[in-house]
């Protein structure tokens, strides 16, 4: 009885069972959900503008430095061994698939390819995603949730300029130089299990790669690294600088979950944008 | 009257559907301590952050010196801003910087002085504050006491105009946040900045404050002076202002001047025109010296420290107390006449010297060599009868009064 008096209470009761509205439902979810993304989109590109507006202004040399020590230099060791194994993974699966057409020549060249223009970016950015933007998402998030980022407002120093700024550069540069490190290693390490386990001609190898490997190929490789640093920084730093507003949790579980957000949609939108990048500079 | 510094116009704001503002008006005026009580979760906090442009109302306008906020330029905006600093309630230090570095970040990000002066200006403000020791450390590594005074260089470090401080004594111990007040009020005299406050600490925060201004219902019920709000009769006052006296009285053995009135009155009702009362005043000379040399801490420890004894010896005996200034105690003693207080008067003035005196020489006298304060603690009895006013028995009392024990604190000691 007492649930019947409650339902009668209740806002939905009142309501009465419309099909027009019923049948409207997926579209207004649909258009709600794309209306939502556009603003967070929006939001974002704003961000960022502003982001690299403040980065032009003086005192920003020795932050830079500092985010690009973390960022970069120390990232170094993670992407040394993912690439070396990643080189000598493809060095082995296409040495054994290129052999049996006799093309076994062409390790060389199919390594290099595939790590200066695919691997090599792709890779490098999911995992500087996984060891500095999550930390970067959590870092600013922990700052927002605890008013230290109000209170860099309150003291007249930009938190744009103080804190996501640095980052954002510190990520051009670094992604950049990281995967050219990638591509080298991924190439000795093609050349590990070509040449001296499968006993492919080092020269052979060498000259496969001077062949066929031209430099538009490396700088395609360059621009997609430095479309994905923009990505995974704003995708971090944005993530993090908006936890407080996040519907679905607040505090430290906002934190949590707006980090794993930023590194979820920092791997999905570097696959989407490879994707788009290629198929624009092919 | 003046143009007031900052003032708030039928200011609303809500969150969501929750209105925490509800048209607030508010005058708040130069070079004055200015404190905003309520209960918790009344939006306290809330109107300090519009005060600092954290926040901006859903309805009405700010002022600042007589000019909306909203018409000024953004210049206009960032240089009034510019002159106001800001305490947060959680301290928001920086907890990967050192306490050095979290004081020393406004001066490095918005001026352009060079390192020694920073260094100059940071360590003044450190060593004011008693963090010497704990200047390299990070904020983790310090009492949330510490914490507080580090993030109260912070607020001071640039020489603001205004301070606003949220809640600075929150989490403290009674000590700690009469040293916090104690602090706050002699900076404010020392470099003269207009201080809004938000605070619990009743009666303690009447002693430093101006103006107080009473958030209820999310309104402002009272502005004016402490002393105006003992005479201000609304529910505001049995609800907030009463609970939180209780507390204070629990955790220092002093009523607040409220209640110590009440209590009074209530007395003189029982009594007859001839029965007769009497009243101790204290007074703590060099307080003031005790302060600057050993510290706030050690100077509230002092006071509160002969509230709780002062009640332990006269509260057995129906007395009652309250702090009369920052340095002055007064005693009422309703049913002893001049000869039954001079006897309580000697066993008190005994005990206080074999064990009071004694336990703060050793726990407070912390001093660099060369150094030597004197804390005088006087005491004088004086009778009243219901007809006379109390005030000219406080004066009597005074008048009355002679040493009844010395702190000493020397180097070494």
């Amino acid at each position: 009885m007492a649930l019947n008096e409650d339902n009668q209470n209740s806002p939905e009761a009142g309501e009465k069972f419309r099909p027009v509205m019923f049948l409207a439902r997926p579209f207004t979810f649909t258009g709600e959900t794309v209306m939502g993304w556009i603003n967070i989109l929006g939001a974002a590109t704003v961000f960022l503008v502003k982001a690299l507006w403040v980065s032009l202004r003086p005192r920003q040399f020795s932050k830079v430095v500092k985010q690009v020590y973390y960022i970069g230099a120390r990232s170094m060791t993670i992407i040394m061994l993912v690439s070396l194994f990643t080189g000598m993974v493809l060095g082995l699966q296409s040495y054994h698939a290129l052999v049996q057409f006799g093309a076994q020549g062409a390790v060389g060249s199919l390594v290099s390819l595939s790590l200066i223009m695919e691997l090599g970016p792709v890779l490098t950015a999911i995992m500087i995603t996984a060891r500095a933007g999550s930390a970067i998402t959590a870092e600013i998030g922990i700052q927002r949730i605890s008013e230290q980022i109000d209170a860099l407002h309150t003291m007249q120093i930009n938190p744009l300029q103080y804190l996501v700024s640095p980052k954002i550069t510190a990520a051009i540069i670094s992604f950049p130089l990281l995967t050219a490190m990638f591509d080298l290693i991924g190439i000795f390490g093609g050349y590990i299990s070509g040449v001296a386990l499968l006993g492919l001609n080092a020269g052979v190898y060498v000259h496969s790669i001077q062949a066929y490997v031209v430099m538009s190929d490396i700088n395609n490789g360059f621009i997609k690294s430095i479309v994905f640093a923009v990505i995974v920084s704003t995708v971090c730093c944005y993530q993090g600088y908006f936890a407080h507003m996040r519907k679905d949790s607040h505090g430290a579980q906002a934190v949590g979950l707006a980090t794993t957000s930023a590194v979820v949609l920092s791997c999905v939108l570097i696959l989407v944008s490879d994707y788009v990048v290629t198929s624009l500079l092919i | 009257m003046d143009t007031p510094l900052i003032e708030f116009k039928d200011v609303t704001k809500r969150f969501g559907r929750r209105t925490v503002l509800d048209r607030v008006n508010l005058q708040i005026y130069e070079g004055e301590v200015t404190t905003i009580i309520g209960l918790s979760g009344s939006g306290k906090s809330v109107m300090l952050k519009h005060i600092i442009g954290l926040l901006k109302p859903d309805e009405g306008t700010i002022l600042f010196r007589g000019k909306p906020v909203t018409g000024m330029k953004r210049s206009e905006i960032a240089a009034s801003f510019a002159q106001i600093s800001y305490m947060f309630q959680g301290n928001a230090l920086f907890d990967s910087m050192t306490i050095y570095d979290n004081i020393a970040l406004p001066l490095r990000e918005t001026t352009h002085l060079k390192k020694a002066e920073i260094d100059r200006r940071v360590m003044a403000r450190i060593e004011q504050t008693e963090l010497t020791e704990s200047a390299h450390r990070y904020p983790s590594e310090l009492s949330g006491g510490m914490q507080k005074r580090a993030a109260l260089a912070r607020a001071l470090i640039t020489d603001p105009q205004i301070v606003l401080f949220d809640e600075p004594t929150s989490g403290q111990d009674p000590v700690r946040k009469n040293a916090i007040l104690s602090m706050i009020a002699q900076y404010q005299k020392k470099f003269n900045f207009t201080a809004i406050l938000v605070s619990h600490e009743i009666p303690d925060v009447y002693f430093i404050s101006n103006r107080i201004l009473s958030l209820y219902n999310h309104r402002i019920v009272f502005q004016g002076t402490p002393e105006e709000l003992e005479e201000f009769d609304h529910p505001f006052k049995d609800e907030v202002i009463h609970s939180l006296e209780v507390l204070q009285k629990e955790l220092t053995g002093l009523y607040s001047k409220r209640q110590f009135e009440m209590l009074n009155h209530l007395q003189l009702k029982r009594r007859t025109v001839e029965e007769s009362y009497c009243l101790v005043v204290f007074s703590l000379v060099g307080l003031n010296a005790i302060i600057t040399s050993v510290g706030h801490d050690a100077a509230q420890e002092a006071v509160r420290g002969m509230g709780l004894y002062i009640d332990k010896h006269f509260g057995a005996i129906g007395g009652f107390s309250t702090r009369r200034n920052t340095n002055e105690i007064i005693t009422m003693l309703p049913y002893s006449n001049l000869d039954e207080t001079e006897s309580i008067m000697n066993d008190f003035v005994h005990d206080f010297k074999e064990q009071f005196l004694q336990s703060v020489q050793e726990s407070a006298c912390k001093l660099a060599a060369g150094e030597m304060v004197e804390l005088m603690i006087m005491a004088g009895i004086a009778q009243g009868r219901s007809t006379v006013d109390i005030d000219s028995v406080v004066v009597l009392a005074k008048s009355q009064q002679k040493e009844i024990g010395r702190l000493s604190c020397a180097a070494g000691e």
